[in-house]
């Protein structure tokens, strides 16, 4: 076989499509509240919200190997940190969003270095280990309401905005503005010298090590970043909810459990994943949820037998059948499109 | 012609990706002792995993006894009546230096070979039968690896690269034990880097080169040049 | 006096976490597979132990002999039937099943029991004591501690002194090698399982017997197993039980101080333990 005709590329047709489409989606998401309903926005916001958890889990632990159940401390973390600064520091509660990242970064530095001493699955118990300590801390807050959590006081809510539907609208922009930076922050860190040291630790941490590239170091930076971005998610969740307790804001139920399932069903390991994911959780959720716990049985079976048959989710099918590609993060080779300039090079 | 009791029909073996061995034809007949020499990397390890059940093959490329075996797990071709001892020895660190030959004997064959019939080839092991496996020497632990195959008392006996990282003076042990044991009417393939020592003990060989065989003939008559020729892949 | 008695009811309290968590060790040591839902399957066996004693009109400790080959036989079946297809060298797919497993398990007992507590009534057991000096100590935590000890000593003597506990260390050693020996690690693995499973089983049912339980509490038995596990050290078994007593009177003291930092007292002793012995009091394997 002649090398002559093969290029290596990084995007494709599909993902040149994807961008334009992404683009005009984007807009229409923008526009929004001159479409959609107050209800339909309401559960955008939301969706939006367990798209940015789905892209943070997959990160840690599609890419970097560090398989956590324990984000709902993050998550937690931040929705306590935006009720503690705009209370106590009279903080605005958008600049809150932003500072509860900042104390979830500087929390997980030694967080990390406690809980990356556990392996593989002793690992993810840890994080879990972590979860609760945070829960079972802020429930000894009784300034933040104990064991029974506190709700946002009106002045704080109605000093966000005026009127309730400006509010409603910042809270959703809020919600798609994190997901589309979420998304955005883990593509380009994957297109990174250190992201494909993180696939090179996926692939094999053995070889990974042998080349020179220190694994510690990088998983910490994505362990301390992704606790970031989660904390962020949980306050923009709680700025929405306008109530906060210790078990519904660690609780891995809602915070964990469905958020693997998404990553799980819809692909991990790859960035379409978690959006796919993420729309086929909704629409589920939206069509059986008064099924109750039939319904969580359901999407554990599914999870169980998509890790079984097809580990690469519903988009490994997908890119498997017609070798898709929307995010251009690797390196593709291609055939090339003109062999003949290449002939006319050869002739030379 | 004495009748075969394995035999392998274009035997081929990968890992992931990678072909080790290409449309393999070898033969064992009953009581026969066959020598696989070949360079590094020329398949003779992947061969002896093939026929032992540790790499996937096809059902009918690997015939025994007039059964194919050739997907058979490996605990099944135990209980059939063929035991390796791998490459590096590998025993149980966890295992003291007795529970590693019972454990041999798992699958309750009859024959000759039991714990005294062990000792009495290797009495070293008897001293030493309750350390941990780890404290043995090289040559100890690769004394009890045969012993534990042979607890099994197999018919078709595999040996790889019995002599690797031993001083001298223990592969010459060793070698003197074989006899001993391959006269009780086993059958033995056996892969050695050493050929000279691998033509001393055999009747037949075959030399692998790039996963295929490149020469085959009788153990004592052979040229050395030949080997040489298959051996190095030279015209 | 106060705090002689909470370091005594902690060291009882151990024994039961110790038996959470010698299900747990059992399997990481034969296959590395670490069960998201075992504190789950501690609920289940809880549950049908409830079932048996409403069922046969049976003591909750005479219907251990139903629930135990009972679990037994799941674990068995559900090493064999689902969990072999995931053990290999990624650690994704035995973590994300057993997740789901869990998930699967509490929701389906939510719908077979409610989330209403329940409780197993065990009669005169319950609040018989034995007076010690000042102390006095009650017979059922007692007898959960002697059910321990005596659980970790059989699980150490079969480990060590029988065919099938050489089968399992053969098979932890060496996969590949354990195979040739004629050991056809599924059934090996499924064996661990079952046995795995039962261990759950009477530490179920000493659990519904000592307090109440409703279909979510599985979650901080699984971390209360794995934190006498990696207290004691990977792969020790009378470590696991140090482990359990350890975290158990860490608790039982922390409640002493005040009654809302039972839990946290605990976990903050793992954690630090954690800091400065990464592999444990007694560590026997590297995780």
């Amino acid at each position: 076989m002649s090398t002559d005709h093969l290029q290596v590329k990084r995007g494709s047709r599909a993902s040149f499509v994807a961008t334009i489409i992404g683009l005009i989606v984007l807009a229409v998401l923008i526009a929004a509240p001159l479409w959609a309903g107050r209800a339909d926005m309401r559960l955008m916001g939301e969706l939006f919200l367990y798209l940015s958890l789905a892209c943070l889990w997959n990160l840690m632990a599609g890419y970097a190997g560090l398989v956590s159940v324990g984000q709902q401390a993050y998550v937690g973390f931040g929705g306590y940190m935006l009720f503690a600064l705009t209370i106590f520091a009279g903080v605005h509660p958008v600049v809150a969003v932003l500072g509860a990242g900042v104390l979830a970064a500087l929390i997980a530095v030694p967080v990390a270095a406690l809980v990356f001493r556990l392996r593989g699955a002793y690992f993810a118990i840890g994080t879990w280990v972590v979860a609760e300590v945070f829960r079972l801390s802020f429930a000894q807050v009784s300034s933040l309401g104990g064991g029974s959590g506190t709700s946002l006081p009106v002045s704080i809510v109605k000093s966000m905005t005026s009127g309730r539907q400006a509010r409603e609208w910042l809270s959703y922009w809020l919600a798609l503005g994190l997901a589309v930076a979420v998304i955005a922050a883990v593509f380009l860190f994957l297109r990174s010298r250190r992201g494909l040291a993180l696939s090179a630790i996926r692939d094999n941490e053995l070889a990974a090590a042998s080349l020179g590239i220190n694994i510690w170091r990088t998983k910490f930076v994505v362990y301390v970043v992704t606790a970031a971005l989660t904390a962020m998610v949980g306050a923009l969740i709680f700025l929405q909810k306008l109530r906060i307790s210790p078990d519904a804001a660690f609780s891995v139920n809602d915070w964990t459990a469905f958020v693997i399932f998404i990553v799980v069903i819809g692909g991990i390991g790859s960035l379409e994943g978690p959006i796919i994911g993420t729309l086929v959780f909704f629409a589920l959720r939206e069509t059986l949820s008064d099924m109750g716990t039939i319904y969580l049985i359901a999407l554990g079976l599914v999870a169980i037998i998509i890790m079984l048959k097809a580990p690469q989710g519903l988009w490994g099918i997908v890119r498997k059948r017609w070798d898709l590609q929307l995010f251009p993060l690797g390196y593709r080779v291609q055939q090339s499109a003109t062999p003949d300039n290449h002939q006319q090079l050869h002739d030379k | 012609m004495p009748d075969t009791l394995l035999s392998t029909h274009q035997l081929c073996a990968f890992y992931g990706d990678f072909q080790a061995l290409y449309d393999l034809d070898i033969s064992v007949a009953a009581g026969e002792v066959v020598a696989i020499i070949g360079a590094n990397g020329a398949g003779k390890t992947t061969l002896l995993r093939s026929i032992a059940g540790l790499c996937e093959n096809e059902s009918q490329q690997v015939q025994y006894r007039g059964m194919s075996i050739g997907a058979q797990r490996a605990d099944q071709i135990a209980f059939n009546g063929i035991a390796l001892v791998p490459e590096g020895r590998q025993l149980f660190p966890s295992l003291s230096v007795e529970e590693n030959l019972i454990i041999g004997g798992q699958t309750k064959r009859h024959g000759p070979w039991n714990l005294q019939s062990v000792y009495q080839l290797f009495p070293i092991l008897q001293e030493r039968r309750q350390m941990p496996s780890t404290q043995l020497s090289g040559g100890q632990q690769q004394m009890v690896a045969i012993g534990r195959a042979l607890m099994a008392n197999p018919d078709l006996i595999l040996f790889d690269e019995i002599s690797l990282g031993l001083a001298p003076v223990i592969i010459k042990t060793i070698y003197e034990a074989l006899p001993g044991i391959i006269g009780e009417g086993l059958s033995a393939m056996i892969v050695e880097q050493d050929i000279s020592k691998a033509l001393s003990v055999s009747s037949r060989f075959y030399c692998l080169q790039e996963g295929r065989s490149a020469l085959a003939g009788d153990s004592q008559t052979v040229a050395r040049e030949d080997i040489s020729k298959a051996y190095f892949g030279v015209d | 006096m106060n705090w002689i008695n909470a370091i005594v009811q902690g060291i009882l309290l151990g024994g039961l976490y110790a038996l959470f968590a010698a299900g747990l060790s059992l399997i990481f040591g034969v296959m590395r597979l670490v069960n998201i839902a075992h504190g789950d399957l501690i609920v289940l066996a809880a549950y049908l132990g409830l079932s048996t004693t409403i069922m046969l009109g049976v003591h909750p400790l005479l219907a251990m002999l139903v629930v135990i080959p009972l679990m037994a036989l799941g674990g068995y079946v559900l090493q064999r039937g689902v969990l072999n297809h995931t053990l290999g060298d990624d650690l994704l797919p035995p973590l994300l099943v057993t997740f789901g497993l869990s998930v699967i398990i509490q929701n389906a007992l939510l719908e077979g029991y409610t989330a209403d507590p329940q409780k197993m009534s065990a009669g005169a057991l319950e609040t018989a004591s034995l007076p010690l000096g000042d102390l006095s100590i009650g017979v059922l935590p007692l007898l959960t501690f002697a059910i321990a000890v005596l659980v970790i000593g059989g699980l150490h003597w079969m480990f060590y002194h029988t065919a099938l506990g050489r089968a399992f260390r053969a098979v932890s050693d060496n996969q590949d090698i354990a195979q040739l020996m004629g050991l056809n690690r599924r059934h090996i693995f499924g064996l661990a399982m079952a046995l795995s499973l039962a261990i759950t089983a009477v530490a179920g049912i000493l659990l519904g017997v000592r307090t109440n339980f409703d279909p979510s509490i599985g979650g901080a038995r699984l971390i209360f197993g794995f934190e006498a596990v990696i207290i004691g050290g990977l792969g020790n078994l009378w470590g696991t039980l140090v482990g359990g007593v350890i975290l158990g009177v860490a608790q039982t003291i922390g409640a002493q101080i005040n009654p809302g930092w039972q839990l946290l007292a605990g976990h903050i002793t793992f954690l630090f333990i954690l800091a400065v012995r990464p592999r444990g009091l007694f560590p026997r394997m590297t995780g």
